[in-house]
């Protein structure tokens, strides 16, 4: 039964993920019930599936192709029109130009940031900052939010300051941070930090606060000790929520900096529109703004990846 | 199997009048908080291999017992003894199995049942094949690699019952294993857990509210009345031909210990409702 539950019906799923787990769902409730001998059903599968599925699989990718070049269209048509939109309403006159250049232009003066190194310089200037900032709140922040999560009586202590950071948008304490801090890298590491870690630390409590109690009975039942307990049951249950808040705190690293170099900063694609915008460069300014929403997008991806990887599981397979 | 009640040796479990109470928060008057027994003198021995079964009305504490018995939840009164020395809390020595599976969802069939092996220190090296042999007992050779989500109801329970067998407690504590299975689904698992008893000669307590199930799996069914739970009778359910009939559920002696069982749990039941209704009225 399994090649044809494998190429026919499957052609609306995900590729890879789904194919190996598809023909379970089809066989389980019949082999269950049949109970006392499932294995002949399934293990002679096992070995001559596998030579025959290379070439299926080939078959398969050829099959689906036309579907995966529509899909691409789909997902890039929104953006190919808005580029469109971009070159054309300057050109007719719709916008005034001098404002807003059309996009050729401003992929122009992208060009020549790069070449001449400006935005790898700044680019690099940025990434620094807010990986370390990330990275720090990511350090500070995980451990943090298992403790504070699993320790009720804590929780209920911090709850409400923690609400308190957490809603004191991060830049509003920007001012406080130069005063403190100066204006050098301390300051905008610091403030990259401080705005990561609220997202992060609160996703992290509600994770730990929300694993399966039927697992902390199971684990309580074994007589777990606690970090054995931390390490094998609350800490995997929690990575998908937590995973929720370390995106979010990745965007945020990004935002944040960003602002926090229009303020003060030598360097820094938030530098370098500020900077453009003062000398009139207009086009070198929207090359720095599609830069960082390039990077965001990139990033995002990034952690997406890593969130897929790491809780695979819990997705019952629709990609 | 020998009716194991008159025997001399000394029984593997005993409940010696074991109280739980528990303390509510008043739902109108919240400062208030009231008590309520759970469970009330309940005196109960458990001879070694023996497969006894709880049933009783919702509510009625058949839970709160075997939390007890796991050494999960302490009691207010009366003692616990487990090869007569009193359970003071959890321990390998006793597996359950919960009704909702209690599957680890990020490891494979294997690795649930790895994790039992985990916690009694069994070496790396001999878990694997330790695992594979269990579920090779439970019936699912083929599915080690299987996540929990790209397993059916029924082949979780027995993941989950081989993780419980894999680490070989002497007792195993099943806590309405079946209820969320379909009919058919539950049969054929209620035989193969019977088969593994007879296999492994686990002494096993069974919960459940379903009567057919008790009967036919217990050799002995402690009907519980409604709160506070007391064992109301203990009933002892013999087949000379459990292997003769294809179909036990149909013979009349399944008949008599059903409706024997049926008459005592029906005013339980009603009680129990009568009870739910007053509390929903308050």
């Amino acid at each position: 039964m399994s090649p044809t539950t494998g190429t026919a019906t499957e052609k609306t799923r995900a590729p890879g993920v789904v194919s190996a787990a598809e023909p379970v769902p089809a066989v389980s409730p019949a082999t269950s019930t049949v109970s006392a001998v499932p294995a002949p059903h399934d293990a002679s599968p096992a070995g001559v599936h596998q030579a025959r599925s290379t070439a299926a699989r080939l078959r398969h990718a050829v099959r689906r192709l036309p579907y995966l070049l529509v899909r691409g269209a789909t997902k890039s048509v929104a953006i190919v029109a808005l580029l469109l939109l971009w070159e054309t309403a300057p050109r007719l006159g719709l916008v005034d130009r001098t404002f807003l250049p059309p996009f050729s232009e401003v992929a122009d003066a992208w060009w020549g940031l790069a070449a001449d190194g400006q935005l790898a310089d700044n680019a690099r200037a940025s990434l620094t900052r807010s990986f370390s900032g990330f990275g720090l709140a990511v350090a500070v922040a995980v451990p943090l939010g298992l403790l504070i999560g699993w320790y009720r009586p804590v929780a209920d202590l911090l709850g409400p300051l923690l609400e308190v950071f957490r809603n004191t948008a991060a830049l509003a304490l920007l001012p406080v941070f130069v005063l403190l801090l100066g204006i050098g890298e301390t300051s905008k590491i610091s403030i990259v930090v401080y705005a990561c870690t609220w997202p992060i630390l609160l996703n992290t409590i509600s994770a730990v606060r929300n694993v399966d109690p039927t697992l902390l009975k199971l684990a309580k039942s074994m007589n777990l000790s606690a970090p054995r307990l931390f390490q094998k049951v609350i800490l995997p249950a929690s990575v998908p929520v937590m995973f929720t808040g370390i995106r979010l705190a990745g965007a945020v690293s990004i935002l944040v900096l960003v602002a926090a170099e229009m303020i003060g900063a030598k360097a820094g694609l938030g530098y370098l529109i500020n900077a453009s915008q003062y000398n009139f460069a207009i086009p070198q300014m929207y090359a720095g703004i599609i830069t960082i929403s390039a990077i965001g997008v990139a990033f995002n991806q990034l952690l997406v990846t890593v969130e897929r990887r790491l809780s695979s599981w819990r997705v019952p397979a629709d990609g | 199997m020998p009716e194991s009640t008159t025997e001399p040796t000394t029984p593997k479990i005993v409940f010696e009048d074991v109280r739980k109470d528990f303390t509510v928060k008043d739902r109108t008057r919240a400062r208030r908080a009231t008590r309520f027994t759970a469970l009330d003198g309940i005196d109960l021995e458990i001879a070694a291999g023996e497969f006894i079964v709880l049933v009783g009305p919702s509510g009625c504490g058949k839970s709160t017992l075997l939390d007890l018995l796991g050494g999960l939840n302490q009691p207010t009164g009366g003692r616990i003894l487990l090869d007569g020395t009193p359970v003071t809390g959890p321990g390998l020595d006793r597996g359950i199995v919960f009704q909702q599976y209690a599957l680890l969802p990020w490891r494979t069939a294997q690795g649930n049942v790895e994790f039992g092996l985990e916690a009694t220190g069994v070496p790396r090296r001999q878990r694997a094949a330790r695992a594979r042999e269990f579920l090779d007992l439970v019936g699912l050779t083929g599915f080690e690699d299987r996540h929990p989500h790209e397993l059916s109801g029924g082949m979780r329970q027995r993941v989950a019952l081989a993780r419980s067998l894999a680490y070989d407690p002497d007792v195993l504590l099943m806590d309405e294993p079946f209820a969320a299975l379909d009919a058919q689904t539950r049969e054929s698992l209620q035989d193969e857990l019977l088969r593994i008893w007879q296999r492994t000669g686990k002494t096993v307590v069974f919960i459940t509210h379903g009567i057919d199930e008790a009967v036919y799996l217990g050799q002995r069914v402690a009907v519980m009345t409604s709160r506070p739970g007391r064992i109301k009778q203990i009933v002892p359910v013999a087949f000379d031909s459990r292997t003769a009939t294809d179909d036990l559920r149909s013979s009349p002696e399944f008949a008599r210990h059903r409706h024997e069982i049926w008459s005592l749990l029906h005013d339980e039941v009603a009680r129990a409702q009568q009870l739910e209704k007053e509390e929903a009225s308050v």
